[in-house]
């Protein structure tokens, strides 16, 4: 059973084995269930995770009218031209944020690890899908990294906006694909350590702001800024770079900083984003049609 | 350890918006029905701070009734549930209550059909996790993720070993197990979390034992 990131990491190096790995063994244990039954389980929410994708692409609208369609309008771009940002790093955007737009929408999702942020992990997959061809069993094992890393902040820090702010829901999403992206690009497990580390290093104190309360401004676009960080920082890590600061600590840093957050940045849409005027108004005309 | 699952970082599957409004609603409201036992006629959901103010723009009102029919929390029907439940005669009333609660996404729902009526405080966690706070006025900390037994019984010497016997005859480990009393001598409850689902056969034969007057589940 690992607690850290420090002994993930140490068990996956001891026994030479992937951090998805370890994820899996320990699940088996907890819950007393076979290899097949959890990595179908697995394959299941990788199913739905495309399945949002693909319809995020055919574009989708959300009842509030607030939200919808931009990833259609970055993937229509692509077509057209050539992205500043590259391919993949705009494609993941794209999907990032149309998974976000589905979920907007009230559509069929799989929090990641919550529904604000259920964008930015399989936004990278299906982007970075295309240049690394990974097979099906190595879709999964993806989720299984990105899960490990999850698993330990929720249990040493949080994984919701309420709580920690937007830093704990997009900055773990973010972190987390950071590591799925560099075990499945071949990096070591302590590289992976080091994505997570500096992708997170890079979204402390981020507020969580929804305007009107609703999981779409400016939820949806964030899930495209955790997406392109958590690809600049895996290409960092599986550059050679690290992180002077340790995952854990990072992970640490991000937990004080929630906890002195004022209540008002912790997704009560009552402070940044959403008190500005135009948010004021957004609310009362939402809540005023929907009345 | 707060979280014990790869699947709950990685999951629910849901219905869109957000995991606290709409996947932890969908998950109070069916906590709520099986421990009705059966389909509730009518219900009244008293909605607290930002489940009372949001819930519309979240569809928690339609994830509160997806659960008390039953769905599961990324059933497709969901956002068709408050239809559904008047096509079959569930009649829901919501009441926005302006009453202070420790947590804000505090729902208290109040069910029942011919037979029998329960009444139930949940609260949503954050990222799908929900707890049970109270039950039929009994203060109670349950996690909906896991499956437990609730037992109705008697302050009485013995009701609880004979309890754990049974469970313990039929291999079923104890996670987490809660004891609470209205007052010295008089009606009590037994909440045991389970690590798996327990079979009715288990709990046809708790309650033929003695002192126990009701026994009912939520399944995981």
């Amino acid at each position: 059973m690992f607690r850290t990131v420090a002994e993930l990491v140490e068990l996956a190096e001891k026994e030479n084995i992937l951090i998805s790995e370890v994820m899996i063994r320990q699940e088996m244990d907890a819950k007393e269930k076979t290899r097949e039954a959890i990595l179908s389980e697995m394959e299941r929410n990788l199913d739905v995770m495309e399945n949002a994708v693909e319809d995020s692409l055919k574009g989708v609208n959300s009842v509030t009218g607030l939200t919808g369609g931009d990833a259609v309008l970055i993937q229509e771009y692509m077509k057209n031209n050539t992205p500043l940002a590259g391919n993949v790093l705009l494609d993941a955007v794209s999907k990032a944020m149309g998974t976000n737009e589905v979920n907007a929408a009230m559509g069929t999702i799989c929090a990641t690890p919550t529904a604000g942020s259920a964008g930015v992990v399989p936004g990278t997959l299906f982007a970075v899908k295309n240049q690394l061809n990974p097979t099906r069993k190595q879709m999964v094992r993806y989720l299984f990294t990105a899960g490990a890393f999850g698993f330990v902040v929720a249990n040493n820090a949080f994984i919701s906006g309420a709580a920690g702010g937007c830093q704990a829901e997009v900055g773990s999403a973010a972190g987390m694909a950071a590591a799925a992206i560099v075990e499945m690009a071949g990096g070591t497990s302590q590289a992976s350590a080091d994505a997570f580390a500096m992708t997170l290093k890079n979204m402390l104190g981020l507020v969580c702001d929804p305007v009107a309360g609703l999981v779409e401004v400016p939820c949806v676009k964030r899930n495209a800024g955790g997406a392109s960080l958590a690809i600049v920082s895996a290409d960092m890590a599986l550059a050679g770079v690290t992180s002077r600061i340790p995952c854990d600590e990072v992970i640490g840093a991000m937990y004080r900083i929630g906890k002195t957050m004022p209540s008002t940045l912790r997704e009560t849409g009552e402070g940044g984003l959403a008190a500005t005027p135009t948010g004021q108004l957004l609310k009362e005309k939402i809540f005023g049609s929907l009345a | 350890m707060k979280y014990n699952s790869v699947f709950d970082i990685i999951g629910p599957l849901m219905i869109g918006p957000s995991s606290s409004h709409t996947a932890g609603a969908a998950r109070i409201g069916k906590a709520a029905r099986n421990l009705l036992g059966s389909e509730p006629h009518w219900a009244k959901i008293h909605l607290y701070e930002s489940f009372a103010k949001t819930y519309k723009g979240h569809g928690t009102d339609f994830a509160l009734a997806g659960g008390l029919l039953g769905f599961e929390t990324d059933d497709p029907r969901m956002n068709k549930a408050l239809e559904l439940a008047k096509a079959r005669g569930l009649r829901i009333e919501f009441i926005e209550d302006t009453s202070a609660v420790s947590h804000p996404n505090t729902a208290r729902l109040i069910i029942g059909n011919a037979r029998d009526q329960v009444e139930l405080v949940g609260v949503s966690i954050g990222g799908g996790k929900v707890e049970i706070s109270e039950l039929n006025g009994f203060e109670l900390r349950l996690s909906g993720n896991h499956p437990a037994i609730l037992v109705t019984h008697n302050d009485h010497f013995g009701a609880i070993a004979s309890v754990t016997a049974i469970l313990a005859k039929h291999k079923i480990n104890i996670g987490h197990m809660e004891v609470n009393r209205k007052d010295l001598g008089e009606e009590a409850l037994m909440v045991i979390e389970t690590d798996q689902n327990v079979e009715e056969l288990v709990l046809q034969e708790l309650m033929k034992m003695q002192n126990i007057l009701h026994v009912s589940m939520i399944v995981s």
